[in-house]
């Protein structure tokens, strides 16, 4: 009976904050002159509306998924991997770089390119963590500041070496990129790839890794109480090592997606994408686990997608959006603390 | 009849328990009262009550006669009730003095009168003969004496009625004779006492009345010189209990575990474990005696491999494992029940199946080329639940969730059933009950006689006295002698552990 209990509660948590972010978004709406039905109408319209508003959710999606996972495989190790930003940005670049430079087959191109990612996100996470069992230094801030150099470094590289026009590179050959003509026509040509489905794969790898393999188990052992882990004979430092390269290769592909799917380039970035930090939401609101996150990401991908048409269809001030979704995360945290709240006192009368 | 405290048909309800069940407690003026129950009976939350921090749904508390509510812990302080608590809430940078007035010092002109404060310490400390020095700072000073700081704190602040929270676990037996003496000097003062504890001996010794409660519910008040440690016990847990451990006389074998001149530095870089010696064999339990503190800690980690030493060899049956790593040694014969369950040895938030595996899992069947087979795991796990009398709802449900006993039982389940030939058990029975206690002596008795080596560390003498078949006293990191317990009294042990000589046992101190 807890246990129907417990789920419940957990199912109900993200739910009711999605809802109150909602709720509070409506107010706001009122207070500034605008109609909230209208103005939620016009984002659902936005989101499902018709197939390339659809496809371009699915599309925002699957970076926000990949980004999700990173978060959520390093928090269920015990990490805060705040550098997932940083780790898509270089996996972004070093995709592009393998798609443009490489005259390869397909089968071949491709999957080194999305592989590049993956090693130059790994090696961003992999700093931190040796930084972390080496010499205890804390993997927030470690992270927080590769955020810096990533972003940086990458656009040095672009500007000295591969800038084509404007502010951007060259587009990758068409044996690297993840583009579907068949997507884009299901959808009424929107930037729809196949990295979705990619990402609906990393979800279940995720899951594997974690639930049904010998290192996953260690992982999460590991993340509960090292402690433990290192009297049963687990060696934990090599544990935290790993897991923040393979949080940082979730982050690379998620990377790379962009680049050889979405855009095909890297540009010049004047600030941070926002797609690692946005993440840490994803991770929060979908409770750490691959379905949550693929929901989560929906719901944030849609909800950035269909902000341009609470503009155009309703006249709201896309910026909206961006505070209902701050709210839905502030709800979020907060309903964490009530639940932190209400376990304490749970466990404090268990325990008398 | 002049009761000070009376606590009548206290019911105290959480949701989906009831904790306090109709439970009477009534204390005489000038005596003490033991309330004796097993982990989790209640006696916190009974004493939570009268110290104002839960409110009763039902039930009236009396103090001298007059029906009291008692809404927090001021009023209690106002009523002449103090507690004495378990873990000490002193500031070690702090002086005694500084200490016992911080929340309710004098002031002269605005400032603290440190000097009044210490007459009036120091005065208190006379009267009960407590020989505290109010000048001293709480990181100098012993254990014993940083609890009689809590006692003073109290009587500071005008204490009449004295709830003392497991007094005992904390210190050495002399430090246990003196807090006993202190006791019936505050009784002969006027004051009374409420003696939080589940050691029988101690309310034998010191307590004239007895309040059991089990499961929540009062089971009925003795006047202790009419009883005796089995109706005690007997009551405390309702069946009957076995106190001498049952085992028959040891037939030790060849040396199992060897440890030649090992050093162990600790954080701070002293030699924590100094230039040790020992060999236990197969077949015997050897216990080693010691107030916390003097390199147990560092000793086992050492041979389990999470501390490098300096120098020295350890080596299991005749396998050197000097600093091996933990995964190493376990696999060249070791089991190990680690001194904090919940730090060392459960991972609370996995299932009870997943922390039976937690020494195994990486092996065949559980685990093949990477990938893990929890069906494997959670039926290995099923049936060492029911060998091991794991109460559990099920093998699914988290640790957490287990009593203290059962999480322990687990942890013996995981670290006998590898079959090590040493087995390593440190306080393997801290804060359980009874019930749970007998279990686990039982089996370590029975991996002796299964001819493998014990190795027993604990700061409870009377278990270091009642396992172990030879005792080895560790003092400042050194084993300063091996004694038979069948002729070694606890005062002897005591002194021993206290750096006293040997030889010498009868004179020192």
């Amino acid at each position: 009976m807890k246990l129907i209990k417990d789920t419940a509660v957990k199912l109900a948590i993200p739910l009711i904050a999605i809802f109150f972010g909602f709720f509070a978004g409506a107010i706001i709406m009122l207070a500034s002159g605008n109609n909230p039905i209208a103005g939620y109408a016009a984002l659902i319209d936005g989101v499902i509306g018709d197939a390339y508003v659809f496809g371009e959710t699915l599309r925002m999606m699957t970076p926000l998924i990949f980004s999700g996972i990173a978060v959520a495989f390093a928090f269920r190790t015990g990490l805060l991997n705040i550098g997932v930003e940083g780790q898509l940005i270089v996996g972004w670049l070093a995709s592009v770089v393998v798609g443009i430079v490489f005259d390869l087959p397909m089968v071949i191109h491709l999957p080194l390119a999305i592989l590049a990612g993956a090693i130059a996100g790994g090696i961003w996470g992999f700093l931190p963590g040796i930084l972390k069992a080496r010499f205890q230094v804390h993997e927030v801030i470690v992270t927080i500041m590769l955020n810096y150099v990533a972003l940086h470094v990458s656009n040095h590289v672009i500007r000295n070496y591969m800038l084509a026009s404007g502010q951007r590179t060259d587009f990758i050959s068409p044996t690297a990129s993840l583009t579907s003509d068949f997507l884009a026509g299901l959808t009424d040509f929107s930037r729809m790839h196949w990295g979705f489905f990619l990402a609906i794969a990393a979800c279940v790898i995720m899951w594997f890794i974690l639930w049904k393999t010998t290192k996953g188990y260690e992982l999460r052992a590991a993340g509960f109480n090292p402690n433990a882990s290192s009297y049963a004979g687990m060696n934990v430092k090599t544990n935290i090592v790993l897991s923040m390269v393979i949080s940082g290769a979730f982050a690379g592909i998620g990377g790379a997606m962009e680049g050889l799917g979405t855009y095909g380039f890297i540009q010049i970035l004047s600030s941070f994408t926002n797609l690692g930090f946005d993440g840490i939401a994803v991770a929060l609101l979908g409770g750490s686990t691959s379905i949550g996150i693929f929901l989560a990401a929906f719901l944030f991908g849609g909800l950035k997608i269909g902000a341009a048409n609470m503009q155009a269809g309703a006249n709201v001030a896309p910026e909206l959006v961006e505070i209902v979704i701050a709210l839905i995360i502030f709800f979020v945290a907060s309903s964490y603390l009530i639940r932190l709240i209400l376990n304490r006192l749970q466990s404090k009368k268990e325990g008398k | 009849m002049d009761y000070v405290i009376e606590m009548n048909n206290i019911r105290k309800e959480f949701p989906g328990i009831v904790a306090n069940d109709n439970i009477t407690l009534q204390v005489k003026q000038g005596e003490i009262h033991a309330l004796l129950g097993e982990n989790g009976a209640g006696k916190s939350t009974l004493m939570n009550v009268l110290f104002g921090l839960y409110q009763p749904e039902k039930g009236e508390i009396k103090v001298r006669g007059e029906k009291v509510e008692i809404t927090d812990p001021n009023v209690a302080n106002d009523l002449g009730i103090g507690m004495v608590h378990q873990h000490f809430m002193l500031i070690d940078k702090f002086t005694v003095t500084e200490n016992i007035i911080l929340g309710n010092e004098p002031t002269k002109f605005g400032n603290i009168d440190l000097r009044k404060a210490e007459k009036d310490v120091a005065e208190i400390s006379e009267m009960y003969g407590l020989q505290v020095d109010p000048r001293a700072k709480i990181e100098d000073i012993s254990v014993g004496m940083q609890q009689r700081v809590e006692i003073l704190k109290t009587l500071y602040r005008g204490a009449e009625i004295l709830i003392f929270d497991e007094p005992t676990a904390v210190l050495t037996p002399q430090e246990i004779n003196e807090l006993m003496e202190i006791m019936k000097k505050l009784i002969n003062e006027g004051k009374s006492i409420i003696l939080i504890t589940h050691k029988l001996k101690e309310i034998l010794a010191v307590c004239d009345q007895c309040t059991v409660i089990r499961r929540g519910k009062g089971i009925g008040t003795v006047n202790v010189k009419e009883t005796n440690q089995n109706e005690l016990a007997a009551m405390m847990v309702g069946r009957e209990i076995s106190f001498a451990v049952e085992k028959t006389v040891a037939k030790p074998k060849d040396p199992v575990l060897k440890i030649e001149n090992l050093v162990v530095r600790d954080a701070r870089d002293v030699k924590a474990v100094n230039d040790l010696n020992l060999e236990i064999r197969a077949g015997e339990i050897l216990g080693i005696a010691g107030v916390d503190g003097n390199g147990q800690t560092e000793l086992i980690e050492s041979i389990v491999g999470l501390q490098k030493s300096e120098s020295g060899k350890i080596t299991i049956d005749g396998k050197d494992i000097t600093n091996l790593s933990p995964r190493k040694v376990t696999e060249s014969g070791l089991g190990h029940i680690p001194q904090d369950r919940h730090k060392h040895g459960l991972v609370l938030d996995f299932s009870v199946g997943e922390n039976i595996l937690l020494q195994t899992y990486y092996r065949q069947p559980y685990s093949k080329n990477g990938v893990l087979f929890y069906p494997k795991m959670y039926e290995k796990a099923k049936e060492l639940i029911e060998e091991y009398d794991v109460r559990t709802p099920s093998e699914r449900t988290l640790a957490r969730a287990l009593s203290g006993g059962n999480q322990q039982k687990a942890i013996i389940a995981r670290e006998v059933d590898r079959s090590p030939n040493l087995l390593i058990a440190a306080q393997p029975t801290r804060g359980l009950d009874v019930g749970a206690i007998e279990f686990i002596h039982k089996k370590l008795v029975e991996e002796r006689d299964k001819g493998r080596a014990v190795l027993l560390i604990s700061f409870e003498l009377d278990e270091i006295r009642n396992v172990s078949d030879r005792i080895a006293v560790i003092y400042e990191g050194k084993i300063v002698a091996i004694v038979d317990p069948k002729d070694t009294t606890e005062q002897e042990l005591g002194l021993l552990m206290a750096g006293g000589k040997q030889e010498k046992a009868g004179e020192s101190n």
